[in-house]
């Protein structure tokens, strides 16, 4: 199968993990990178893996979608510029993959609704949070067995994983997780928390899921749903774990999960940023293999 | 010696007491210990969920009723008395400041750990732009050098916090360590920017860090009730005011009037006593979060291993405030 190509917006941390990962991809092959900064470090490292580059942001990029065949964008860059971005290309055609909380497009979490979004031949969809990709299969696997009241995620981060977008703006991030968490994860009402710690050596990305469910919990049900939602994610995160739970209290479900990155470009401590760019990687796949080909005739 | 001006108590009863209470205050208890606390002429109350606006959830704990309807019950009835908010950012958003502002709050302080003051930048800048009295609370500050923490205090200043706090959010401190902070971010800070010290007494050290903090240039602290806050509980309010009296330090506050609220209010609301017990004392020895306390025992009785030896391991893994989730877990993880 000749590979989709593609662009990444944003040669940052994410971009340039991102990079790495599309590298291996039997499906897809990374084109182009465009920043804003001539000097960047993730330019230069781009150009020597042999992609294009353009420091002058997305218009840089615009004169060669059609040349060089760009099918898909991600946008690794911030919410603020994501709408103007996603704007530009799809009007050019190419299916956006938003890695920034801008959340413009339906969100994707794949293992729970890529189909869906496959079906709905959107053009640009949304990675949720790093939070929420870590813990929407979760609260998915509980709430496709038994109606889930409410559902809660604490993510605990490490501070060097933590970028300056994020801290910035940290409000964002615990709206659109909770947002995710209800829309995706199918929790009538959803709750956020992210705690950033500064230990040394950083610590392993952690995540807590709590579930209200109505009724008495199908504590059977439920934890053979979770196991098979964890298969489901370890196939593009492998160090996506879960390490105690579910535990049942009363009508509380709980699990701990911890989330070991690849170690790409990231440390494997930042399994936070490798489980976004596993997502996305996993979403342009399917888009790619399945999704494409009706997108082009539509 | 920094010349004596008068010092602000704020008055913490109403929010880090409501870990103790696990967050089941009554709306009648909050009122009735307020108004008290207002009459005795302690200027300044914080009415919150423990874990500050949105703290409601499974982890923390859900409070008998929302940060609403406590704030929007008591605020009417203060006479002169102003009351703030906590607010944490990865807990709680600017929306829930809105809402505290259109409640009537004077004060704002937004909480974070001592060494990640850049998540608080939206929420200082809102409640400096809704011109609140912004305070910046660095907590778990015994984990930062004094140079660190100043660095993160110019940051919240920066954003537009009129107030910097110490925050022994553990009770690890012990006097000099908060003299050197307080005096460091003193020297360096502008001299317009209040200095604060909030205190937890699981080294019976609450009253003399207190101290210290004022003589090192803070002029605003924190204290409690008969000392009901998370642990063994925040710097005993009416044993602050009788020191700093004997010190010749004005308060404002009337010594037997706080006595009598701490005596007929606050003590008979007590699910346990307000106690430097042994768990207490390891939060302050191993430095750990004040409001694991409660999660420790309770993991303590529901898998059998002893909160003691949680709270050493939850130190040694460098926890921070918030994560409080760790605490199941890791008793789930020690049980096996």
């Amino acid at each position: 199968m000749k590979k989709i190509k593609c662009a990444i917006i944003g040669p940052g941390n994410i971009g340039t993990d991102l990079l790495y990962k599309l590298q291996r991809s039997a499906f897809l092959e990374p084109a182009w990178m465009v920043g804003i900064d001539p000097d960047s470090a993730g330019l230069s490292r781009a150009r020597e893996l042999g992609l294009k580059t353009s420091s002058e942001g997305v218009d840089g990029l615009l004169p060669h979608v059609e040349a060089d065949n760009i099918q898909i964008a991600f946008d690794a860059t911030s919410a603020y510029v994501h709408a103007e971005n996603s704007r530009k290309l799809n009007e050019l055609g190419v299916l956006m993959i938003d890695l920034t909380p801008a959340a413009i497009g339906p969100f994707c979490v794949p293992p729970v609704n890529l189909d869906a979004c496959l079906k709905q031949g959107a053009m640009n969809v949304n990675m949720v949070t790093c939070g929420g990709q870590a813990t929407i299969p979760m609260i998915a696997a509980v709430s496709r067995v038994q109606a889930v009241d409410y559902g809660e995620i604490i993510a605990t981060v490490s501070s060097r994983s933590v970028g300056p977008g994020t801290r910035k703006n940290i409000d964002e991030f615990t709206r659109t997780t909770a947002s995710a968490v209800e829309k995706v994860g199918g929790a009538k009402k959803g709750k956020a928390i992210i705690i950033i710690n500064p230990a040394e050596p950083p610590l392993m990305m952690r995540d807590t899921v709590h579930c209200l469910v109505a009724g008495e919990p199908n504590r059977e049900a439920i934890t053979t749903s979770v196991h098979c939602m964890i298969q489901e994610v370890q196939k593009y995160v492998p160090g996506y774990k879960l390490v105690n739970g579910p535990v049942f209290d009363g009508n509380r479900v709980s699990m701990f999960m911890e989330v070991e990155g690849l170690g790409d470009f990231l440390p494997k401590y930042a399994g936070n940023l490798d489980i976004m760019t596993a997502a996305a990687t996993r979403t342009a796949e399917m888009f790619a293999e399945n999704g494409l080909a009706n997108v082009a005739q539509a | 010696m920094v010349e004596m001006n008068i010092i602000k108590i704020h008055d913490m009863t109403l929010r880090d007491g409501m870990h103790p209470k696990r967050h089941q205050m009554s709306l009648e208890q909050m009122t009735s210990i307020a108004c008290a606390l207002d009459e005795a002429g302690v200027p300044l109350i914080e009415v919150t969920h423990g874990d500050g606006l949105g703290g409601s959830s499974v982890n923390y704990g859900f409070p008998a009723h929302s940060d609403e309807e406590y704030l929007s019950s008591v605020i009417p009835l203060m006479k002169q008395a102003k009351i703030s908010a906590l607010l944490l950012p990865g807990i709680g958003t600017v929306d829930h400041l809105k809402m505290a502002c259109e409640q009537g709050v004077s004060t704002i302080r937004v909480a974070t750990h001592c060494t990640e003051a850049d998540v608080s930048e939206q929420h200082i800048g809102f409640a400096r732009k809704m011109d609140l009295d912004t305070v910046g609370f660095l907590m778990m500050a015994h984990m930062a050098t004094p140079e660190k923490l100043l660095e993160q205090a110019k940051l919240m200043e920066g954003y537009g916090a009129n107030c910097i706090y110490v925050t022994d959010s553990a009770g690890y401190m012990l006097p000099e360590d908060v003299t050197v902070r307080v005096a460091l971010l003193r020297d360096s800070l502008r001299p317009e920017t209040e200095l604060g010290f909030h205190g937890h007494h699981n080294m019976a050290m609450g009253v003399a860090n207190s101290v210290a903090a004022i003589k090192a240039g803070a002029n605003r602290i924190d204290a409690a009730s008969a000392g009901l806050g998370a642990g063994a509980g925040n710097t005993p309010l009416e044993v602050l005011v009788a020191v700093l009296n004997r010190m010749e330090i004005p308060t404002g506050i009337d010594l037997f009037k706080a006595q009598d609220v701490a005596e007929d209010l606050v003590t008979p609301i007590m699910d346990q006593p307000i106690r430097v017990d042994r768990d207490a004392l390891t939060l302050g020895y191993a430095g750990v979060y004040s409001s694991f306390l409660l999660f420790a025992k309770r993991a303590e009785a529901k898998y059998g291993v002893s909160a003691r030896d949680i709270l050493v391991e939850l130190g040694r893994r460098g926890t921070v405030g918030g994560q409080e989730d760790m605490i199941e877990d890791l008793a789930l993880t020690m049980a096996k």
